[in-house]
């Protein structure tokens, strides 16, 4: 019987109340007396020397209160990478100065040079058009290999446009090397990881205000971690002591990563609103999202894979180049590093990987963590090349990767690539997913396909990720600047009910309605008395926000550590008002009795008792009953999953239509299953979209080609098949109180390369001898590629 | 957006003086041209409103020949069903907000080189009633967003033949899902006309020898044998010019047989 509260309930999300009705509260909701506006004066050229910046016309029109140019930050502080990492050769990376506005150089299409704030938008507006900056246009640099080789740097004193050059594992270089020189097979597969553009649907936006009578400022902003955006606007950019600055990340619609990071726009609205003692307000609208938020991937990769006679995987090599933008985004570094070098081993027992990224400056918006981060890119790479080696061997897709499968004895297993998986079986999912999928009924609907004029293609993939980011003491090993715990509060009140206050941001994932779940199971009352309260700096304690699926794995770790505390004070209280020992007393349905007797106490009656300590023991029990926990994991967590998919190819446009769509994950224990398929499902369309329509195009001067919906195609509903998903497979994560893995990412780390699998199937079916195209994989690149096999 | 005044005449008199003024500009759904205005792409000084404009809407059938005024939507083109081809196509023009509010009108002033209508009306042979004229669809287009139009002329009604039997398939572009390339067949008394949409750097145009092919048998397989030339077709992120030419001869087919 499927629960109807608590832990595995599919409970309906409380929180789409407000989102349904329009009634959530956004930043660009929120009207704050006397608000002021600003408007940012954007590069129109990719790179340039700015000679000059005239705001004398602009500082004279009507309404005008301030214009600011990247002069006025020179003596401020860059906003930084959260990733040190180091280069083969022992030298840390570059790590050139992010401004809050662009001083001597723009160095993209979008780079913000100067800000007017204005009474109103329009004037705003209007004023950034009088502005008269003299930029000369210099060659930008696009290409990652031009980049590398050629004479323009995007950072002058870097003069190879070379971030770092990062090796892993260093130490198993030779041996790979020789694997791959030595063995029976060798598979070999160039690629890309087409860049994306996150498009949340709500863009982002900030204000900036500041109490000049207590030195106070507060930051509204869309952020999914609003203590990390104090940290980095404290401790790097603008040095306000932190107990001087709440940062507000109210309801956000949508991050996806892009709103992990600090931006420059969020320090302009503070430093603005302290010159002009107003609060100042700026949203951006579409194109200044496109243009400016952080994108995802961009990868271009050579992987090579060596089998033996049998089919067995004897290394994986991968050359990576990851191009990182004009600056570094706070994560930027980590993603094609450490979160995704270490994932190059995939769900396979393969003894050697070794991975080489270098990242590469260019005149093109910062790419950063997105949906996966990394681990799509390992994903796709690894799962592209075994199908091809499949076909190369005649091997059957499944059956090479089942011979290759870390089997469920091999626990704890340690990857070639440096990670301890904790828990998993690849074979069950791969069960699962035959069933669901139906593979066995394949061959007749190809039948059918072709009785229509069209190819179908049956693609298959296994991933495995890494989430729950991440304990602190491995990370920061690994060169991370921060930790990467989190915290919970959780505060009964006198009459019974309950806030939780939670490190972990939600927009869109489902907090409110899944941590009382936990909360709510473990106390053994009604979830409806909990609330979540997360968002506010001033309200929850220091947590270190969502991304990585690491709301309820370690998020919700704290939140169980801080419940788990709360049951050990009340215990005692009760035991105090039945007069018998703490450790002989029982909680079971939000009711705490002495065990062996009739005798209990409900745990309204003990949060009353906490709050009005009449007769109460306060030598040995303080008052009240409020608990925090701050939660460092032990290890990541590791979801993994059979996805299945096929496509129908219409040979004379080249169209693909995703007909079947099967995901089997692995996420551990589940929570919400109703929330949890909701995530699957957001992320099989994400994923894609990736691999099917997701077009980010800059031309050979860096403008963006693709900065509207009339050109940059997001996935839609008619594109996408009836899901079919099955998470009833989990296998408990070891390390974590609740035993979850995380499932926001999974959906667009399995679907892309299973998709791409399925088209080249159905094109090899058509006996066209196609082995790779890349994403997106539209209509046009299809045909063209058919037409080359002929 | 910039300053600009707005009126709203009701007449097509009261329009075509409004329009008199320097810079005005007619306004229909504006689905084109609010976002363009929102863009600061466009600094008219007077928008002339012509939904309340009487005489310029509803559809009427009077025998063979269809006319409907310029102000008509998208959607009201749709629901009518008296020429079912055209029909068909303006119920694939963007979503309902924009098929409710998009006027014919609009669509053939705007001439968009990926546009719908542009297509039906040249494939039909069509005449575009302006309030000082009649001018022959054969004509009207003149290249990318370039029509007959003089300053200030306002598109009162469209005339539609209506074919013996037509048909219009569109390969949409994935983002903005106007036509990649769109083709629209119309089997006439006097023969078949073929017209081409989004394909194009010159916009709209006809493929003359596939009408003669189809003029003498009008089934797909009259198209064996003839090609289209990618010189002047359109390369872009979405498909290059031969891929685009490639796509004219697979939707003529496929507008052929779905009309025969
Ligand atoms: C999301 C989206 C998707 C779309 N998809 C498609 C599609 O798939 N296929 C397609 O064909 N179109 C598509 N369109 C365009 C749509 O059909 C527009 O409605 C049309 O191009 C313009 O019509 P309008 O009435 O809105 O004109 P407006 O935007 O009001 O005006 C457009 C231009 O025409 C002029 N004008 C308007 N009325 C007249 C008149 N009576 N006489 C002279 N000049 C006039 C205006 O001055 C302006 O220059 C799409 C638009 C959007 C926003």
């Amino acid at each position: 019987m499927p629960k109807d509260t608590g832990i595995g309930a599919a409970t309906v999300r409380r929180e789409d109340v407000r989102f349904l009705t329009g009634t959530g509260e956004y930043t660009d909701d929120i009207q704050l007396a006397k608000q002021t506006y600003a408007v940012f004066a954007r590069s129109t050229v990719a790179h340039g020397t700015i000679k000059s910046i005239d705001t004398s016309a602009a500082s004279a029109m009507p309404g005008v209160l301030a214009v600011f140019t990247g002069e006025d930050f020179v003596e401020v502080g860059g906003n930084p990478a959260g990733w040190l990492i180091n280069s083969r050769d022992g030298e840390p990376m570059k790590e050139p100065k992010r401004p809050v506005l662009a001083h001597g150089k723009v160095r993209h299409v979008g780079d913000a040079y100067a800000a007017v704030i204005a009474e109103t938008v329009e004037q705003a507006r209007d004023a950034v058009e009088a502005i008269e900056a003299d930029i000369d246009e210099l060659p930008a640099v696009v290409d990652m290999n031009d980049a590398l080789s050629g004479s323009n740097f995007v950072h002058n004193e870097i003069e190879t446009n070379q971030c770092f050059d990062w090796g892993w594992i260093e130490d198993n270089r030779e041996a790979t090397d020789n694997a791959i020189k030595n063995a029976h097979h060798v598979t070999t597969l160039e690629l890309v990881n087409n860049r994306l553009v996150p498009n949340a649907m709500e863009p982002r936006a900030s204000i900036g205000s500041y109490k000049a009578s207590t030195g106070e400022y507060t930051l509204h902003t869309t952020s999914q971690n609003p203590h990390l955006t104090r940290l980095l606007i404290s401790a790097f950019v603008l040095g306000i002591p932190e107990n001087m600055l709440t940062v507000i990340a109210p309801d956000v619609g949508g991050g996806f990563g892009s709103k992990i990071y600090h931006y420059g726009e969020e320090a302009l609205v503070l430093a603005a609103a302290k010159k002009l003692g107003r609060p100042v307000k700026w949203t951006a609208d579409r194109t200044e999202s496109f243009l400016t938020d952080a994108h995802g991937r961009d990868h271009v990769t050579k992987i090579e894979l060596a089998l033996d006679a049998d089919g067995k995987f004897l290394a994986f090599r991968t050359d990576t180049k990851a191009n990182v933008g004009a600056y570094l985004s706070n994560f930027s570094t980590a993603t094609p590093t450490f979160l995704h070098g270490t994932l190059m081993a995939g769900n396979y027992t393969v003894p050697l990987v070794y991975v080489n990224v270098k990242a590469v400056f260019t005149n093109t918006a910062p790419v950063d963590a997105y949906r996966g981060a990394g681990r799509p890119e390992a994903t796709y790479s690894i799962e592209r090349v075994i199908d091809k080696a499949a076909r190369e061997l005649s091997m059957d897709p499944i059956e090479l990767r089942r011979k290759n499968f870390v089997k469920p004895d091999q626990y704890p297993f340690a990857s070639a690539a440096g990670l301890e998986y904790d828990s998993g079986n690849y074979d069950a999912l791969m069960d699962k997913m035959e069933e669901v999928a139906d593979v066995a009924g394949f061959e007749t609907r190809r039948k059918a396909s072709e009785a229509k004029g069209l190819l179908r293609g049956f693609g298959v993939n296994a991933y495995i990720e890494a989430c729950g980011i991440a304990p602190s003491n491995l990370v920061g090993v690994l060169g991370s600047r921060v930790g990467l715990y989190d915290a919970a509060t959780v505060r009964v009140n006198a009459t019974g009910n309950l806030s939780v206050m939670v490190g972990a941001h939600s927009h869109g994932q489902g907090h409110e309605t899944a941590f009382p779940q936990v909360v709510a199971e473990m106390l053994g009352i009604d979830p409806g008395v909990i609330d979540i309260v997360h968002g506010d700096t001033s309200k929850i304690p220091f947590g270190m926000g969502t991304y990585g699926s690491r709301s309820l794995a370690v998020c919700g770790s704290a939140v169980v550590r801080a419940t788990e505390k709360i049951i050990n004070k009340a215990k005692k209280i009760a035991g105090h008002m039945l007069e018998a020992s703490e450790h002989d007393i029982t909680l079971s349905d939000g009711v705490f009795s002495v065990s062996g007797t009739d005798k209990s106490v409900t745990f309204g009656e003990v949060a009353l008792k906490a709050y009005i300590p009449h007769e109460y023991p306060l030598e040995d029990i303080e008052p009240g009953l409020e608990e925090t926990a701050f939660y460092d994991p032990a290890n990541f967590t590791y979801p993994s999953g059979a996805y299945a998919c096929e496509v129908e190819v219409d040979p004379e446009t080249g169209k693909v239509r995703v007909d079947r769509m099967t995901a089997v994950d692995d996420f551990g224990n589940i929570i919400n299953p109703m929330i949890v398929t909701g995530q699957v499902h957001g992320g099989l369309a994400q994923g894609i979209g990736q691999a099917l329509v997701e077009n980010t195009t800059y031309d050979e001067n860096g403008q963006l080609l693709s900065a509207s919906y009339m050109d940059y195609t997001m996935p839609r509903a008619d594109d996408m098949p009836m899901f079919a998903v099955d998470h009833n497979q989990g296998t408990p994560c070891t390390h974590n109180p609740l035993g979850v893995k995380g499932c926001g990412e999974a959906g667009a780390i399995g679907s892309p390369p299973t998709v791409v699998n399925a088209v080249i199937d159905a094109l090899q079916s058509g006996g066209k001898n196609v082995t790779h195209i890349d994403m997106p994989v539209s209509p046009a690149r299809v045909w063209d590629a058919m037409q080359n096999a002929e | 957006m910039y300053d600009f005044d707005v009126e709203k005449p009701g007449t097509i008199a009261e329009a075509a003086t409004a329009m008199g003024v320097e810079d005005a500009q007619a306004l229909g759904g504006g689905q084109t041209l609010i976002p363009t205005l929102k863009q600061r792409l466009a600094s008219p000084s007077k928008l002339v409103s012509l939904s309340s404009v009487a005489e310029m809407q509803g559809i009427t059938k009077e025998g063979d020949t269809l006319r409907i005024g310029g102000a008509t939507t998208h959607a009201a083109v749709a629901a009518d069903g008296s020429y079912p081809a055209l029909s068909a196509l303006a119920s694939n023009i963007g979503d309902p907000a924009v098929r409710n509010r998009g006027t014919i009108a609009g669509s053939l002033a705007n001439n968009d080189p990926a546009a719908c209508y542009p297509a039906a009306a040249l494939a039909s042979g069509a005449t575009i009633i302006t309030n000082t004229r009649e001018i022959a669809a054969d004509d009207y287009f003149q290249g990318m967003f370039d029509t007959a139009l003089d300053e200030g002329e306002i598109i009162t009604a469209v005339k539609f033949p209506i074919p013996q039997a037509a048909n219009y398939q569109k390969f949409v572009q994935p983002a903005s899902r106007f036509a990649l390339v769109g083709v629209f067949v119309a089997k006439l008394a006097d023969g078949v006309r073929v017209a081409v949409t989004g394909a194009s750097n010159e916009g709209v145009f006809r493929w003359t020898e596939a009408e003669g092919a189809l003029s003498t048998d009008f089934s797909a397989s009259a198209l064996d044998g003839l090609s289209v030339s990618p010189d002047n077709m359109i390369t872009d992120l979405h498909g290059s010019a031969t891929y685009r030419a490639h796509l004219v001869k697979v939707m003529t087919g496929r507008a052929v047989t779905a009309a025969s």
